[in-house]
């Protein structure tokens, strides 16, 4: 077989890959190398910028804005443990129990995707505001405090990031869990090991490389999230992403915000390759 | 705001990459019978009534879109094409006087405006030769504003008077600031007594100590854009940074708006026309239509901010004489507002940003703007 | 029992807010304050379009959803292909390369792309916006195809050759045919993720305005019922494309 696929062509391919791989040629490495020649530069949109390899914005970004870059990956992580204590009982409940309607609710699941995720984190802006159909009755029966509130909280930030991520944990810790298949954890169980011993020791290990995927996938962007934040934080929750923003788009401070990015990245993929490391690499990668 | 203008008359001598031939702009420009104008949300009537009246008159087809919402991104979104000399798909656009409206003037984004073609300007204007841009060189205001305090009377007992009771420890997250660093800065100054106008870095460094005290006390709930509207109509803040014309129209009714005894921030937004617009002299006449005060009269009816044209006074309130009901009503609540129509004394209580040179302005940005981003 | 309750509760949980958004979309409110119950309307409904720049947003995203998706889609197939099917020097970087575009913050990538706009001097707009919402699809197509390819017999293209059929009538009429699924999920997957992006159009967009960019701003003074109302339409076309989709896929 294998001398057979080459006799077409050995450039086959390579034809077939070109369009894309130039596609991201040009609109994702370009980008990046452009960024960070862009963060080493010094000067102004009045005056011009120009490469004089300033490491220094790096680390004026750092000594502004180190506190929030921390507080991202913080809430980040936060938002990341709830989303698997919420995601994985569900994506179990299915795996095991979803019988022949599994897809369904997977569908489900998915299914708030549908609406623009800014809109999703306006309506929960409508709702939690502090005399809104969520608070507003539980104050007047005087179970909560006059002066109770969600909104503008670090708390309401979290959990709307966690709100907004969720699938992403779901599906991975799903698919993993489905494919450990009813049979183990009934065989270990005939062996004489507690429901609880089956799912220490069976099941929540071969389910691993599942959490492990939707911690990836909720972490990363969630750290960058700037949206939960500005809509439902307060004066101390912004995110890095927003002052990567704002930099960009208010002061048109470009090599301050491309420094930013950077950084943010760097921390990310550091994070992601420390875990990986902790938890075997081959995971990561996703090989079959 | 005469107390700036001699401080910063001889402030315009380097410019930067601009002013490239600004005498021969206008040569070979011709009207086109459109244009396109790019302003911010609420500063036309819904039905396009002032529009529908200038095409009336003139011919000219308005293409009107409410495409900005704050100046810092507004300018992010413009700066390339006009730094590519290319076209960004407006003829006219209203940016306030601060930071981003000096940037675009010293990179020399606007076209100079020829005077000789703005004659209502020259026999109408009530604001004429402002410090932010002398002679009116690039520039015509649009409206002005006040930055003050507005407040949900249901929650805040007693009358609000002071900017002290904006860091009143009572109001611990109840208070409403605005992100703007320009604005911030401003009340942070005038809070210590301060004229921002004649304000050092020095001043800037105490106001900013102050204001993160502040955050950092608990006392403020966000810190806001336009959105402070909503949150201090349905109580969510108590009192909040605010800006006059929205108090007067968006806000609910327990909503009043005070400027504080140290006084307020006067601005300006401002007509200008970008160096690259395709129909640079329809927008000129869309411009010089504005400052016909009967035309001004209709738009400042809707808009409820400062109208630069101060015979709209008389309009505004002959108006109210011949209409009935509730329009009467607010039509003579207009036309009595200080807001809307303040008296002298009244304005020199108020000041401006203060306008910064090239080397000032990161340090005034970097003095106030990490306190709202929770830095 | 317990495992049930808590699933569709969480399920309640996800769908509470397009709830929300939907019933807000009905609501007889001042449109500037749509924020209390004021009783049943379908006027938001019959003045769908009354809002000419949302309306335009809307338009936006729809041609840039359209466009980019049919980009990523050909040339996400294309390196599916040659992905699940070759072995080929380069394919681990390409694997990596594709891997990382997925994996990467949004907000990176929209950084990434502005600063290299700004470099250049070029101007952004829609044709920069397609370009970035192709960059990000591209590769979430080329894993769907690459996934379903892998799954193929090759022995039935071996028949073909077999046969006598050339490369392009192969292609044409045993590989097409057989990928199209992959490809038709990877359309819309690229379709989904265009017109609910916010992060990268923010970045890219210049001065055009889609839907989300839009929603956004209209933030500031309060987002109309039309929204709700649109909002909600998207929804129910979206969840009615994806069951069709799904039901011609379990026929097929």
């Amino acid at each position: 077989m294998a001398r057979r696929s080459r006799t077409p062509g050995r450039a086959a391919p390579y034809w077939l890959v070109l369009p894309a791989g130039l596609w991201l040629a040009a609109f994702f490495l370009v980008p990046l190398a452009s960024m960070a020649s862009l963060s080493l530069q010094s000067g102004d949109l009045v005056d011009g910028f120009e490469q004089t390899f300033r490491w220094q914005n790096y680390r004026d970004g750092l000594d502004v804005y180190g506190p929030v870059l921390g507080r991202s990956l913080g809430y980040g992580l936060a938002a990341t443990l709830l989303c698997a204590l919420l995601a994985y009982p569900a994506a179990y409940w299915i795996a095991f129990h979803g019988g022949r309607r599994r897809q369904w609710y997977l569908f489900l699941i998915v299914s708030p995707y549908f609406v623009s995720f800014v809109l999703r984190t306006i309506a929960w802006r409508q709702l939690l505001t502090d005399e809104g159909p969520l608070l507003g009755p539980l104050k007047d029966a005087g179970l909560l405090d006059a002066g109770f509130r969600v909104l503008d909280t670090s708390g309401a930030v979290i959990a709307g990031l966690a709100y907004n991520f969720l699938p992403f944990m779901v599906l991975p810790v799903y698919v993993a869990l489905a494919r450990v298949g009813r049979e183990l954890p009934e065989a270990a169980r005939d062996l004489y090991a507690s429901r609880t011993q089956a799912f220490l020791r069976v099941v929540l290990p071969l389910s691993a490389p599942g959490v492990f995927a939707g911690v990836v996938l909720t972490f990363v962007p969630m750290s960058a999230d700037y949206v939960n934040a500005e809509v439902l934080g307060g004066p101390g929750d912004t995110m890095i992403g927003s002052v990567v923003r704002a930099e960009y788009f208010d002061n048109s401070a470009y090599p301050a915000a491309s420094a930013l990015s950077f950084t943010l990245m760097a921390v990310l993929l550091l994070a992601v390759l420390g875990y990986a490391r902790a938890f075997g690499a081959r995971r990561v990668l996703g090989e079959p | 705001m005469a107390a700036g203008a001699g401080l910063l008359a001889g402030a315009c001598g380097i410019e930067g990459r601009g002013t490239p031939d600004d005498a021969r702009y206008w040569e070979g420009k011709r009207r086109n019978g459109r244009l396109s104008w790019a302003n911010w949300p609420g500063y036309m009537q819904e039905d396009r009534a002032t529009l529908k009246a200038f095409e009336q008159d003139t011919g000219i087809r308005v293409e009107y879109k409410e495409v900005i919402e704050e100046n810092g991104p507004w300018f992010g979104r413009i700066q390339a094409p006009l730094a590519a000399g290319q076209p960004i798909g407006f003829d006219l656009m209203v940016m306030t006087n601060g930071v981003h409206l000096e940037k675009a003037r010293r990179l020399g984004y606007l076209a100079p405006l020829d005077h000789g073609r703005l004659p209502n300007f020259a026999a109408n204007s009530g604001l004429k030769n402002p410090t932010y841009d002398p002679g009116n060189k690039y520039t015509v205001p649009f409206v002005s504003g006040i930055t003050g305090i507005a407040y949900n009377k249901r929650h805040v007992k007693g009358p609000v008077t002071s900017i002290e009771q904006l860091f009143d420890p009572r109001y611990k997250g109840r208070v409403g600031m605005m992100a703007d660093p320009q604005e911030l800065g401003n009340l942070g100054l005038l809070a210590l007594g301060v004229d921002p106008e004649k304000s050092t870095p020095d001043d800037w460094r105490r106001a900013a100590a102050r204001l993160r005290a502040q955050r950092d006390g608990g006392i403020v709930r966000k810190y806001y854009t336009q959105d402070y509207i909503d949150a201090v109509s349905k109580g969510e803040v108590w009192l909040t940074m605010a800006w006059s014309g929205d108090a007067f129209t968006m806000a609910g009714p327990d909503v009043a708006f005070v400027v504080p005894e140290e006084g307020g921030t006067l601005w300006t937004d401002n007509l200008c026309i970008p160096r690259t617009a395709r129909n640079p002299v329809d927008a000129l006449a869309l411009m010089d239509w504005l400052y016909e005060p009967r035309n001004n009269a209709l738009l400042t009816e809707y808009i409820n901010y400062i109208s630069p044209v101060p015979a709209t006074k008389a309009l505004v309130a002959a108006d109210a004489a011949g209409a009935a009901g509730r329009e009467r009503k607010d039509l003579q609540r207009l036309a009595r507002s200080p807001l809307v129509f303040p008296e002298p004394h009244e304005l020199e209580r108020l000041s401006y940003f203060r306008r910064l040179d090239q080397d000032e302005e990161p340090v005034f940005q970097r003095t106030f703007e990490p306190i709202a981003r929770g830095a | 029992m317990i495992g049930r309750l808590y699933t569709w509760a969480l399920v309640g949980w996800l769908l509470l807010p397009v709830a929300v958004m939907a019933v807000f979309g009905f609501n007889d409110a001042d449109p500037r304050r749509n924020v209390r119950w004021d009783g049943f309307t379908l006027h938001w409904y019959a003045h769908l379009l009354d809002r000419p720049d949302l309306t335009r947003a809307l338009l936006n995203s729809l041609a840039i959803a359209l466009v980019s998706a049919a980009v990523a889609t050909v040339l996400g197939t294309l390196a599916g292909l040659a992905l699940g099917r070759h072995r080929f020097r380069g394919r681990g970087s390409a694997n990596v390369l594709v891997l990382m575009t997925i994996a990467c913050p949004e907000l990176v990538l929209g950084a990434a792309l502005l600063s290299l706009f700004v470099t250049l001097n070029v101007p952004r707009g829609f044709g920069t916006v397609v370009a970035a919402h192709v960059m990000v699809a591209l590769g979430f197509v080329a894993v769907t195809v690459r996934a379903r390819v892998g799954a193929l017999d090759p022995a039935v293209e071996e028949a073909a050759r077999d046969l006598g059929a050339g490369p392009w009538t192969r292609f044409r009429l045993i590989t097409l045919p057989l990928i199209a699924p992959g490809a038709v999920a990877g359309a819309l997957l690229a379709f989904t993720l265009s017109i609910d992006d916010f992060v990268l159009t923010g970045f890219t967009a210049g001065s055009t305005v889609t839907f989300p960019l839009w929603v956004y701003g209209s933030l500031r003074t309060g987002v109309p019922p039309q929204v709700n109302a649109l909002g909600t339409l998207l929804f129910a076309a979206g969840v009615l494309v994806a069951a069709l989709s799904a039901r011609s896929r379990r026929a097929s």
